[in-house]
């Protein structure tokens, strides 16, 4: 089978890359002070996080964008960025049906009656939250699930307390501009020892040309409690690049347990490398108690480029962290993507299981830091990176750092490089599976180890991403 | 003729393996093709399902009058053709399932029938694995993954039993495996025998012969059949090697 057949195999269209026809109030592009001011007032917010905002700003003005990634692109041109872009309201209570078909459209279950019961939404269209379902059902359990932006008005000091406290303002160019312009997102808090009723969901769609999404995502599991969130994302096909630059913090308190799941299927730009959402964010957990546990489980398939390290900080004794990822990259998509671990308390483990495919002229690297500081005694880590090739143009790469510092800490290391082969693809092929398949068959075997960490309907949507039929129906 | 080959000439690397080779297999038939290390059997096996890396210099091969070389891998397949592999790949992480409800399902859509009720094709997933003596969870494994080559050559049948195709052809199935296993694998063959349904089994020894008697029997020699006749030429190449059935032969 040829390359060019195998690339047709992987270019399935991309299906959320419709724009919704919606009136919208947006800023002009450009950021100053004055912008942030808009945006602080615009959500009435109180003067802590005002003053927050205009501190990162400044802190980001004398920032670099960090060139240490295996990607390239054309420098961004911030002030061309527009940072504030909001669906007009026709009344307080009542939201546009457009905006309703445009979620249906894309399969998110944004009434309550619908099917998957078991999932609450939060459903982000551009910079503002604009629903979100189950919200009685989950403060029954004393669960808060809610934008950030009204979080912030009813929830000021666990927004205060918590904001920040993971990823600093300064923790990147891209951490401290979110944090300047950051416009809404997920909130979420778990109360002592309360497992949440159902599946939290944010589904993220940019549709306004030139916007910068920048979300801010923030969930805190107290102790003993446990939650399970899923993201999904998507974005209109459009021939300029899009700025995504979210940042999420999870904290999980003692014995509390948070898993997060992304399916990420931002518009990927076209065979040629034009358009295309930059996805650059900074993902990060504290296990800041004994026993936590966070765990990071991504889908990543769209996007020109994805810049992401879904990160755990072990502080908590006896803590765990886990990082399972599948990023497939193709045409000219560049992925860097990875974790990294960070062990400060004893006896912390942390798993690391990461699946890179390459397809096209794609380039996909995994860089992951494990760091095991003096008073990790009995820390332990495995990690273990494979990276399948699809035909002869594309690149895989893997950038594993280990900083050990407690000779008491065992740290495992496998790595795997492997190609579809023609044998495979043959064997498939004379059982009468058509080539779209058989490569969809393969890469979703490589893949089966993350895809069983996805809840059940992220894992239907990942395995329809890769044209999979998972397996599980059956027996 | 289920199956008419005239005469196929195939070059690999620019050298002829197969001559002028004609052959004719009809309906309800087991043919057996013998031969020396090299004769290009497996060539034939290859050529005839689809498989990239060889040079059809002249010929045709029809299955049931359809030209199966103008034909993708996956139409061969969905015509009837299975092809047994003599090395099957490994394909870590599909379970062999998973693969089979893929593979039927495909062939069932290219039929125009509706896909097969997940019970229905596990009962009988359940039922073949029996019958070849493989254990219960051999179904969750991966496609030939870690199998031993008894497993391989087993797992071949099972999908073949599965798959229900019209013309199978067997590329050594019996290498490899213990008499136990043989017969097994011979079983497999057998329950498919049908007056609508026909085999070629490809094998250097005649021991599978005694499980699965053949209705004919042909040598590859020189890159056609240099021999053909019934059961009885595979005792006589038992006794006496090649070099006493090819005497006097054409090639």
């Amino acid at each position: 089978m040829s390359t060019a057949e195998l690339d047709a195999a992987l270019s399935q269209a991309y299906e959320a890359g419709f724009v919704t026809d919606i009136e919208t109030e947006t800023l002009p592009p450009g950021l100053d002070e004055k912008v942030i001011e808009y945006i602080s007032v615009k959500k009435n917010e109180p003067d802590f996080l005002r003053q927050w905002r205009l501190n990162a700003f400044h802190r980001w003005q004398t920032m670099r964008e960090p060139r240490w990634a295996h990607v390239h692109y054309e420098p961004i041109d911030y002030q061309g960025l527009i940072y504030y872009a909001a669906p007009k309201r026709r009344s307080e209570t009542e939201i546009d049906p457009k905006l309703l078909e445009t979620y249906e459209k894309l399969g998110v279950p944004v009434h309550e009656r619908a099917a998957l019961a078991g999932v609450a939404v939060d459903a982000v269209f551009d910079s503002v939250s604009v629903l979100t379902t189950f919200k009685d059902k989950l403060a029954e359990a004393g669960v808060i699930f809610c934008p950030i932006s009204e979080a912030v008005q009813k929830y000021p000091e666990l927004v205060q307390k918590y904001l920040g406290s993971v990823v600093p303002p300064g923790d990147n160019f891209f951490a401290a501009l979110n944090s300047a312009v950051f416009s809404d997102g997920s909130f979420v808090y778990v109360p002592k020892g309360v497992r949440c009723p159902l599946e939290l969901s944010t589904y993220f769609r940019i549709n306004t040309a030139r916007t910068g999404q920048f979300e801010r995502t923030l969930i805190i599991a107290d102790e003993g409690s446990y939650v399970s969130y899923l993201e999904g994302c998507t974005a209109p096909m459009r021939d300029e690049h899009q700025l995504h630059a979210a940042v999420v913090e999870l904290i999980a308190l003692e014995g509390a347990e948070i898993r997060y799941s992304t399916v990420q299927n931002w518009y990927p730009g076209d065979e040629e490398g034009r358009g295309g959402v930059y996805n650059f964010v900074t993902k990060r957990g504290l296990c800041a108690g004994r026993g936590a546990k966070i765990s990071w489980t991504q889908v990543e398939t769209g996007s020109a480029i994805t810049w992401k390290y879904p990160s755990v900080i072990l502080k908590g004794d006896d803590s765990v962290g886990e990082f399972y990822s599948v990023a497939l990259t193709r045409g000219r998509q560049q992925a860097d993507t990875g974790t990294k671990m960070i062990h400060l308390g004893r006896n912390t483990r942390s798993t690391i299981v990461s699946k890179g495919i390459a397809a096209g002229h794609s380039q996909n690297a995994y860089r992951g830091l494990v760091r095991i500081n003096p008073g990790a005694s009995g820390a332990r880590n495995y990690t273990q990176c494979d990276s399948l090739l699809i035909g002869p143009h594309c690149g895989a790469h893997t950038f594993p750092y280990i900083e050990s510092r407690n000779p008491r800490a065992i740290v495992e290391h496998e790595a795997s490089t492997s190609r579809v082969s023609e044998e495979q693809l043959f064997y498939c092929r004379q059982r009468g599976i058509d080539p779209e398949r058989a490569v969809a068959l393969i890469v979703g075997g490589f893949c089966k180890d993350v895809f069983q960490k996805l809840p059940l309907e992220f894992a239907v949507e990942a395995g329809k991403l890769l044209e999979v039929s998972l397996e599980g129906s059956v027996g | 003729m289920m199956l008419t080959i005239r005469n196929l000439t195939v070059a690999v690397e620019g050298r002829r393996i197969l001559d002028g080779l004609d052959l004719d297999i009809a309906a309800g038939e087991v043919h057996a093709l013998m031969g020396p290390n090299g004769a290009g059997k497996s060539t034939l096996a290859n050529v005839l399902a689809g498989r990239e890396g060889y040079e059809v210099l002249e010929g045709k091969a029809l299955l049931d009058g359809q030209d199966l070389l103008t034909m993708e891998p996956e139409a061969r397949a969905q015509a009837g053709l299975f092809l047994s592999f003599q090395h099957p790949v490994e394909i870590p992480g599909v379970s062999n399932l998973q693969f089979l409800r893929t593979a039927l399902d495909c062939l069932r859509k290219a039929r125009g029938e509706p896909p097969l009720d997940s019970a229905a094709l596990l009962r009988a997933a359940r039922e073949a694995a029996q019958l070849l003596g493989l254990p219960a969870d051999f179904l969750k494994r991966g496609v030939n993954e870690g199998f031993s080559g008894g497993e391989k050559k087993r797992n071949e049948i099972l999908q073949m039993l599965l798959l229900e195709p019209r013309f199978v052809i067997l590329d050594e199935p019996d290498s490899g495996l213990d008499v136990d296993a043989l017969k097994l694998v011979a079983a497999g063959v057998n329950r498919l025998r049908r007056p609508d349904r026909a085999f070629l089994i490809i094998t250097h020894y005649p021991r599978i012969l005694e499980y699965v008697r053949p209705d004919r029997v042909h040598v590859l020699h020189g890159g056609r059949i240099a021999r053909s006749g019934e059961a009885e030429l595979a005792h006589q190449i038992e006794a006496g090697g090649y070099a006493a059935v090819l005497e006097g032969s054409v090639a």
